[in-house]
């Protein structure tokens, strides 16, 4: 499950992750009145920023520097109801300016391949890492970090040091990313990155955007992610099967198939297609194979199904595209 | 189009046919009702017959002098399947659950499995060296360590929806501690005729000299339906989450490995790049032949579907690319599982001549 941006800075917070000031509006008004609550901690100047779970929101427009609570108003005007990327904004994030003087990047993500952690830091932030990782791979450190360590003192120097940060840099980012880590393990994230994550001019270390991947097979220990979950999006159809306990997929097209296992639901897709069915049509419901989330239930856990799909869906389109990029 | 294969599905579909409805027709074969649906839909049926032809093999991980204790046998799936297990010849020599140790739970044909308190009383008393574990999800990682600390060889995790932070945990803690994890979220392994560890059914097919790996626990069933009549040395169900304890790569070397494992059938599915890796150590290690077989070429990107891993992110993960990688690496790569498995008695047929 993909947060928000405000919801990972709310985690980020909570875990004493240096954040700065932010509030959520639905409406330019509630915008206006969150700029004028925040806009005197930066003299008078907030960041109104579209809350969408995809990349390239600055680029299209999503975000803006207002110099007033009435310029906060027009921009989040402008910017409630956009589209980007084929998300529509729905809530703006008013966040408290900030004096920038150079910008980092952190991340931790789950590694696959390695059945590890991987954390990675560059001084070079703000930009698009993809293609840092590609044009100038030797700026991005890279540093494999075992789940059962993590990033402890030790870890968090040998990441500062990798990316190459001066003496009094790494001692100020160093706690920060063991804070990070703190995120990453107690709220069983899948992903935790910080771009940028920037010096101040007055010289501390704040996390100025977020992007965290929650582990939807977790929710046993964390009822208080349900919040997380963004009920608005779901399938009407697949809110009904989650209800009935099913793995439900809508596709378009007009072959129902219902099959024991996901393996054999997908062959069988495939199938169908070969012989004649087009363009993806079909749809795919698998049962549930085992009875566990029934168990879960015995155990006072209330399994909620609609979580674990969304989450597993929204984490590991997160992990692939790392894997892909890695 | 309702797809039956597994646990019960010879029940399934006699209570098909027994309700003789007169909209539903029932086909054998995946390819056959796929066309029969597709016609319909739009607006041939086969039923080839095999005949079993079991031979003597070894097996990799689980052989005939395999014990297994089973943790979590006392609760309803571990039970059931225990029930399963002890039917198809597995020995089964212990159950574990603190809460009742020292009983005896009788299972039918006049079996009865004693309970001990913890995975090491079970070994010491027992000489136990597999572990087949039904915990549930938020007490799974709690097991596998305990299976760890035991020093058992060879721990089967089948419960489905543990916590990657658990098996990300578990996984690297039982690094050069000696057990090998299989899963979790899998169905386990067979070795046919001889031993079953896990949820496999068993009266699939019989013993013989394919060995099959998968992601897929329905596929690995219908794979082995598919090539009852040659049989399989070990089918190996390695689960279809993001961090497993043992991956294709691993069954690769032990059935290269395996004096008598004559060819590979390697299923994947969309998702990660676990392929892609295994096509790779294909190239440079495995001799023996493989065929293979990737699901998932229609589904959506971005769709998770059903398995935790199985999703197509951009150009990432797409079941294309790992066909190619496959065929790169000179493995045969089926259309279809029954093309797959045809393939793959193309290959038997060759070798004995």
């Amino acid at each position: 499950m993909d947060l928000f941006e405000y919801q990972a800075r709310d985690l980020f917070e909570k875990h004493g992750v240096p954040v700065l000031a932010g509030a959520i509006a639905t409406t330019p008004e509630e915008a206006r009145a969150a700029a004028e609550r925040i806009g005197p901690k930066s003299g008078g100047v907030t960041v109104v920023k579209a809350q969408v779970k995809t990349g390239g929101r600055g680029k299209a427009g999503g975000v803006k520097v207002a110099k007033s609570a009435d310029e906060a108003q027009a921009y989040a005007e402008q910017i409630l109801g956009m589209d980007i990327k084929g998300h529509t904004v729905k809530k703006v994030m008013i966040a408290q300016g900030a004096s920038i003087a150079e910008e980092y990047y952190f991340s931790i993500l789950l590694d696959r391949a390695n059945r590890t952690y991987l954390a990675m830091c560059s001084k070079e932030g703000g930009m698009d890492i993809e293609q840092l990782a590609v044009e100038r791979p030797e700026a991005l450190a890279k540093i494999t970090v075992d789940p059962n360590v993590g990033v402890d003192p030790a870890k968090a120097q040998e990441i500062v040091a990798a990316a190459g940060f001066d003496a009094d840099t790494a001692a100020k980012v160093a706690p920060v990313l063991e804070k990070l880590w703190e995120v990453y393990r107690d709220e069983d994230a899948t992903l935790v990155e910080v771009n940028p994550l920037v010096k101040t001019g007055d010289g501390e270390i704040v996390a100025l955007d977020g992007k965290v991947s929650i582990d939807g097979n977790s929710e046993f220990r964390h009822p208080e992610h349900e919040e997380f979950v963004d009920h608005s999006k779901t399938d009407p159809l697949e809110v009904l099967a989650v209800e009935k306990g099913l793995n439900y997929v809508k596709l378009d097209g007009n072959i129902g198939i219902i099959g024991n296992g996901a393996g054999l639901v997908m062959s069988t897709l495939d199938v169908v297609a070969y012989a004649g069915e087009k363009h993806q049509r079909g749809e795919a419901r698998q049962l549930p194979r085992h009875r566990w989330r029934r168990l879960g239930r015995g155990h006072g856990q209330r399994t909620r199904r609609h979580l674990r799909g969304r989450a597993g869906q929204g984490c590991l389109r997160q992990r692939l595209r790392w894997d892909h990029r890695l | 189009m309702v797809r039956l294969d597994g646990n019960n599905a010879e029940l399934g579909r006699h209570i098909l046919d027994e309700a003789k409805l007169p909209q539903l027709e029932r086909v054998d074969t995946m390819d056959g009702a796929a066309r029969r649906v597709a016609e319909l839909a739009a607006a041939a049926t086969e039923t080839p017959s095999r005949q079993g032809r079991h031979t003597e093999a070894m097996a990799i991980f689980l052989t005939e002098n395999s014990k297994v204790i089973v943790q979590g046998m006392t609760g309803s799936e571990g039970m059931k399947h225990t029930t399963r297990m002890l039917a198809s010849g597995t020995t089964i020599v212990g159950g574990v659950n603190p809460r009742k140790a020292g009983e005896q739970v009788a299972f039918p044909g006049d079996v009865t499995v004693p309970v001990f308190g913890t995975v090491k009383d079970a070994m010491e008393a027992t000489g136990a060296d597999v572990t087949v574990i039904f915990v549930p999800a938020p007490f799974t990682k709690a097991a596998v360590v305990e299976a760890i600390d035991a020093g058992i060889p060879l721990a089967v995790v089948i419960t489905e929806g543990v916590a990657v932070k658990d098996s990300a945990e578990f996984f690297n803690y039982s690094l050069g501690k000696g057990t090998r994890i299989i899963g979790p979220n899998c169905p386990g392994l067979i070795s046919p005729g001889k031993s079953n560890a896990g949820i496999i059914p068993a009266d699939i097919t019989g013993p013989g000299r394919i060995g099959l790996v998968s992601k897929s626990g329905t596929l690995t069933y219908q794979m082995m339906y598919e090539l009852n009549d040659f049989g399989f040395s070990t089918g190996v169900g390695i689960g279809g989450d993001p961090i497993i304890g043992t991956t294709h790569i691993d069954c690769l070397e032990a059935f290269e490995n395996d004096p008598d494992t004559d060819a590979i059938v390697m299923i994947g599915e969309i998702g990660g790049d676990a392929e892609e890796r295994a096509a790779a150590y294909i190239k440079e290690h495995v001799t023996k032949p493989v065929v293979g077989y990737v699901a998932g070429f229609t589904a959506p990107e971005g769709k998770t579907m059903g398995h935790a891993g199985a999703i197509v992110s951009g150009s990432s993960g797409t079941a294309q690319a790992k066909k190619e990688a496959l065929e790169a690496a000179g493995v045969k790569v089926g259309k279809t599982p029954s093309e797959t498995a045809e393939l793959m008695r193309e290959i038997m047929r060759g070798l004995q001549k």
